[in-house]
């Protein structure tokens, strides 16, 4: 019945008496100004398999072209199954998932999450296709309908991979594109954590599932994506004003920085992983859980930063008190 | 209709002509006079028995006499109670002017006086704050689904039968207003009784005030008498009155429903300065670009160079 009865912090509206170092600021009992996100686990879940998607595509496609089959089977399985994955957490993390239909009605440049319905919408043919072709059993290839996939398998891997940086890169925007201090103060720098994540992530897949000497392209991806990842999510730690705290501390500080370990150990595994299947494996998992953990800590640090009214007060006070237009 | 930059952010005249009626009533708001409010709480109360919005449970918060919290799915209307120690107050010329002198016979008693001397310097903010039906509306611009729209009268409406529960909204709105209902799964908040509105009446709170504390009318009218308002206040030697969310420069081109407060608004739980999401839209989406740009050139540049196949 009574949730905070003893509760009497600067209901008149005092400066709030902080910590040595932090900054004061009123609020209202301390309450939050925003409202928590809705979202649950299901949407950080949804940005790391939607962009292990992304870049699955782009491997598969590379593959395809560069006649290394069996880096092109895993990607384009690992392709359609992070984008399986993406749909069922978008879909349950609905309040009325039945109606997810809904997102079909319009087409809005200004909501994020209706451009990236549609991203979805011409990303997913390509890749269901190209991964049909893959499962396909071998006794239907030399059917009529079985030949017409062989052909169509290529085009639609390639039509998929270029739409697929929109489909890693997008998610940016949908956090940053909210009043969420934490996301909406990152949104200059989130694009490249993302895209270095998603990079890592399918580097890291390919290198689990392909042999080494098909995996090669896996590997500098990988490289390349987590190097990317590693050092523009320190800037959302140092960079971001009052904000970085929210990144810096609590669950979202221990996931990142877990995230971390595993990304840098993952990328210098990667080094070795021409060499070794089961370092190889080894450097791919831990990537794929680094880029996990990015996308968990990143959204915790937005609820957090929504829970406590400094991140919305301090620095819009601060704008307001010299006279800076918003 | 054509979607320009001011469709996006900065001042915008006619609102609902920009969201493409072509004929339209004056656009109209709420002006809440926080000074005249009693904290009666009969806004939460017509608005609750009106729009028939669940019972939020019984709390009691410790929060002086608001046991309501916040503006929540089920709260369209939310009074604030602050009890603060009063700003020092001035002689103020106008005030002893407007004293007027009965003519009745008087002496000095020991203790008698003008009662100002007695008074303590506490005062108690009362302020019955609402969705502030946004010029540029963070909530309206992300909305997925169409859901969220705006009315021909300029006012931001949730139509129940076409959200998905996304709960993109809840995370759009720089002011925290509009929330999602606990096993309901659809996100709500106050439609200015769009009901009302069409069928030429007040909405439910603005009737129910009995200090007018909550003025209905046409935007432009209520904007003029707020300033009004202020200047007279100013006068009285109440120099803390100042308006939230009249002026059409601010971060959301402007409030539907604007405020007279007496203190900073993060005193009243209000974010000082909110600017809507949307104006960064097109500097967020060209950054996307380039990381976009750098994954597809970092996916193709991997399958050159030398193999070691």
């Amino acid at each position: 019945m009574s949730r905070s009865l003893g509760r009497v912090s600067a209901g008149d509206g005092r400066r709030e008496q902080r910590q040595a170092g932090e900054e004061d600021f009123r609020s209202y009992y301390g309450r939050r100004v925003l409202k928590e996100p809705v979202w649950e686990w299901l949407v950080p879940a949804y940005l790391f398999a939607g962009g292990l998607s992304a870049a699955c595509a782009e491997l598969a496609a590379g593959a395809d072209l560069t006649r290394r089959p069996r880096l092109r089977k895993a990607a384009r399985l690992g392709a359609l199954g992070g984008l399986g994955t993406s749909m069922y957490f978008l879909i349950a993390d609905l309040g009325r998932p039945e109606r997810f239909h809904h997102m079909l009605r319009v087409a809005k440049p200004s909501s994020p999450m209706s451009v990236g319905t549609w991203i979805l919408v011409a990303y997913g043919p390509g890749v269901g296709v190209a991964a049909m072709a893959e499962l396909l059993p071998s006794r239907l290839r030399r059917s009529r309908p079985g030949k017409l996939l062989g052909v169509l398998a290529r085009p639609a891997g390639l039509a998929s991979a270029a739409v697929a940086p929109g489909v890693a890169s997008y998610t940016a925007v949908l956090l940053s594109h909210t009043a969420v201090p934490a996301w909406n103060e990152a949104r200059d720098r989130l694009p490249f954590v993302f895209t270095g994540s998603a990079a890592a992530a399918g580097g890291g897949f390919g290198m689990v599932c392909a042999p080494v000497d098909e995996a090669e392209p896996a590997r500098k991806l990988a490289a390349v994506g987590a190097v990317t990842e590693l050092v523009t999510s320190r800037q959302l730690d140092e960079r971001l004003g009052v904000v970085s705290e929210a990144y810096r501390t609590g669950k979202a500080h221990r996931l990142r920085r877990w995230s971390e370990y595993l990304t840098a150990g993952g990328a210098l595994g990667s080094l070795l992983a021409g060499r070794s299947r089961a370092a190889a494996v080894a450097s791919g998992l831990a990537l794929l859980a680094g880029s996990a953990l990015q996308r968990f800590g990143i959204f915790e640090a937005g609820v957090e930063s929504t829970k406590d009214p400094k991140y919305v007060v301090v620095p819009q006070r601060r704008r307001v008190d010299r006279g800076e237009q918003a | 209709m054509t979607v320009s930059r001011e469709s996006f952010f900065g001042p915008l005249d006619d609102v609902s002509g920009d969201a493409g009626y072509t004929e339209h009533p004056e656009r109209v708001g709420f002006f809440t006079d926080t000074s005249v409010c009693i904290g009666c709480k009969a806004c939460e109360v017509a608005c609750k028995e009106w729009n028939l919005l669940p019972d939020g449970g019984f709390d009691l918060l410790g929060m002086s006499f608001d046991n309501t919290g916040e503006l929540s799915a089920n709260s369209w209307r939310h009074v604030a109670f602050i009890e603060q120690p009063a700003p020092p107050r001035e002689a103020s010329p106008a005030r002893e002017a407007d004293a007027v002198d009965l003519g009745l016979p008087s002496f000095d008693l020991p203790g008698a006086g003008t009662g100002e001397e007695t008074r303590t310097d506490f005062r108690w903010l009362m302020s019955s704050d609402v969705c502030k039906h946004c010029t540029h509306a963070g909530c309206l611009d992300v909305c997925p689904t169409g859901a969220l729209f705006r009315t021909e009268f300029g006012t931001v409406v949730v139509q129940d039968d076409i959200c998905n529960g996304c709960g993109y909204c809840v995370s759009g709105c720089p002011y925290g207003v509009i929330d999602r209902r606990e096993g309901d799964g659809r996100a709500w908040k106050c439609t200015m009784c769009y009901d009302r509105l069409r069928d030429g009446m007040e909405p439910a709170c603005a009737k129910a005030c009995p200090t007018d504390s909550i003025q209905f009318g046409p935007l432009d009218e209520l904007r003029e008498r707020a300033r009004e308002r202020v200047a007279t206040l100013h006068e009285h030697g109440v120099t803390e009155a100042r308006l939230y969310g009249e002026d059409p420069n601010d971060g959301v081109g402007g409030d539907g429903a604007f405020f007279l407060l007496l203190d900073e608004p993060e005193v009243y739980g209000l974010p000082p300065d909110p600017v809507v999401p949307t104006r960064d839209a097109g500097s967020m989406w060209s950054r996307a670009g380039v990381a976009a740009a750098a994954f597809a050139a970092a996916a193709v540049s991997v399958f050159f160079g030398r193999s070691r196949r």
